[in-house]
């Protein structure tokens, strides 16, 4: 039996390049079954790059990540895609397939399994279309047809669709209103609750991690930091971050802008 | 104070620059179509992923293409009739529009321009969905990108196109035919007779056996253009131009080897048995 603390995924010493330009580097992370991580950080600071290496949709240039046990690095093509099948993503622009209604989406990663009848299809498509509240006149619908909360919900029934351990989300909440963030909010705290998940979400909304996060990481831009700091200022509980001593961390969860204007000012000065 | 800028390589530097950059790309080209082959062969797409490829570059190219082939087939009888009837060998320009047709103009101009219109729209299509994070999607869903949006935009080219080929010589055949048996006068009888005599089957599938090659080359082109887009609108506008210039570049390049390659064998393997027959 795995003891409850073992580290679903494991990132050992995580490096990403992109070029010449490095986006992580020396990123340490264990994420243990059933906790939900968010990991925040100004734009740029790679949360998005580092949520595609947990799902090996990037390779990294350096490190290793680890899931239940299994070094992705050492899988190949079908072991990686059953490995992935276990990890469900929301992506940031929901990336719908925009040539298929609402309902094909849904049903396209259980259709690929090749394992159950239309039938059962057709009957989990429209469980998890009512579990995000989208009605049955939505299943017809193609994406462009849908706002933007619709589609991150469809996204969300998607991912969901193939009953995934692990569920990634990256930005959910961007670009939506406040109602309709804390919809979604409310739905991720929801999909916990009704399947036994692992959540890792990369957000900037600090209402977000106040509702959903049970360990907060904080991130910081690469280019920004001191000779031999490390890339992650923040490793702990939501309720803790505030009493952090990085003044870094309270501007970023208090959206103080002061210093980075000092800085732009300067830069455009030179 | 100045400030000292970035130095600019030189022309050495440059051009091994270029050079490294047309290996990668030739390398990494050649193992997406190694990796796409490779797929063909471990699981057959569904119908539902072949048939709207099909449709695209079959069904709807149809027009496209007959106009294409006829103007063609129109154009080399008004420019070859004046020739030929100044030598008073009018009646013999069949033979040498439809061997134009078939073997070199209707494959050549039939792909150029299913490269325009179907490559540069898998291209946009592909980019479009690299950019919007659907490719990263479809991986996460259990389906590999290359079994699933590849596969069966290569076998609507390799298939069809060398059909859509077809269409095209016979609608150049007979608008050639048109224009010198209605509009100039030629005896169709001759006109027909001197195609029958002059142009085989062989030259017909010589023809076809291009478009083949063409086909793929169109395809894989245009999804590996596509599938290593840049992000934004610019990168999917050069994701779509770049897979029709390449594209069309590969053709001609192609058909000059297809041809020395397809003549020898005919020198070496049909001729050869025709004269030992005859005896």
């Amino acid at each position: 039996m795995i003891p409850a603390k073992t580290p679903l995924i494991s990132v050992q010493k995580l490096g990403m390049d992109f070029h010449q330009q490095r986006v992580l580097y020396d990123i340490n992370l264990d994420v243990v079954r059933g906790e939900t991580v968010v990991v925040i950080g100004e734009s740029g600071c790679g949360k998005t790059v580092l949520l595609k290496l947990l799902i090996a949709l990037l390779k990294p240039t350096a490190g290793t990540v680890t899931f239940d046990g299994k070094s992705l690095a050492d899988l190949n093509d079908a072991e990686l895609t059953q490995q992935r099948l276990r990890l469900g993503i929301l992506f940031q622009g929901a990336a719908l397939f925009d040539s298929m209604t609402v309902y094909d989406n849904v049903a396209f990663g259980l259709r690929e399994q090749r394992k159950l009848s239309e039938r059962e299809i057709a009957d989990l498509v429209r469980q998890r279309l009512l579990e995000v509240g989208l009605p049955a006149s939505a299943e017809s619908k193609k994406p462009a047809e849908l706002s933007g909360g619709m589609k991150k919900r469809v996204g969300l029934a998607r991912a969901l669709a193939l009953q995934p351990e692990v569920m990634l989300y990256d930005e959910p909440t961007t670009g939506l209103d406040p109602i309709m963030t804390d919809v979604i909010n409310e739905l991720i705290l929801q999909v916990r609750q009704r399947h036994p998940v692992t959540s890792v979400v990369v957000t900037h909304e600090m209402k977000t991690v106040y509702k959903v996060a049970d360990r907060v990481i904080m991130l910081h831009p690469l280019a920004r930091l001191q000779p031999g700091e490390n890339q992650v200022l923040y490793d702990g509980t939501p309720e803790s971050l505030k009493k952090s001593n990085d003044p870094r961390v309270h501007q970023f969860i208090e959206g103080q802008a002061r210093e980075r204007l000092q800085e732009m000012a300067s830069a455009t000065n030179t | 104070m100045a400030t000292v800028g970035p130095t600019r390589p030189g022309p050495i530097i440059a051009l091994g620059g270029i050079a490294y950059h047309a290996v990668t790309l030739l390398g990494d080209f050649t193992l997406f179509s190694l990796q796409t082959l490779g797929w063909m062969a471990r699981r057959r797409p569904t119908p539902g992923t072949v048939m709207p490829s099909f449709y695209l570059v079959g069904v709807r190219s149809v027009p496209v293409v007959a106009i294409t082939g006829m103007f063609i087939g129109m154009v080399m009888a008004v420019q070859m009739y004046n020739q030929f009837n100044k030598m008073g060998m009018a009646t013999r320009i069949g033979s040498m529009i439809n061997i134009t047709i078939v073997r070199e103009l209707g494959p050549v101009l039939a792909a150029t321009m299913l490269a325009g219109r179907v490559g540069s729209a898998m291209a946009a299509e592909l980019a479009t969905m690299r950019v919007t994070e659907q490719v990263d999607a479809l991986s996460c869903l259990g389906a590999h990108p290359l079994h699933y949006l590849v596969v069966p935009r290569l076998l609507a080219c390799g298939l069809l196109i060398p059909l859509l080929t077809v269409m095209a010589d016979f609608m150049g055949v007979m608008g050639g035919a048109f224009i010198c048996t209605r509009l100039y006068g030629v005896e169709a009888h001759y006109y027909w007779a001197h195609t029958a005599y002059f142009v085989s089957m062989w030259d017909v599938s010589m023809g076809l056996i291009k478009a083949f090659f063409f086909g793929c080359a169109i395809a894989l082109i245009s999804c590996h253009r596509g599938l290593n887009s840049q992000a934004g609108a610019e990168g999917v506008g050069r994701s779509a131009t770049e897979a029709f210039v390449l594209s069309f570049v590969v053709i001609l390049v192609l058909d000059f080897f297809l041809a020395i390659l397809l003549i020898n064998l005919y020198d070496m393997f049909i001729l050869k048995g025709m004269t030992r027959t005859f005896l």
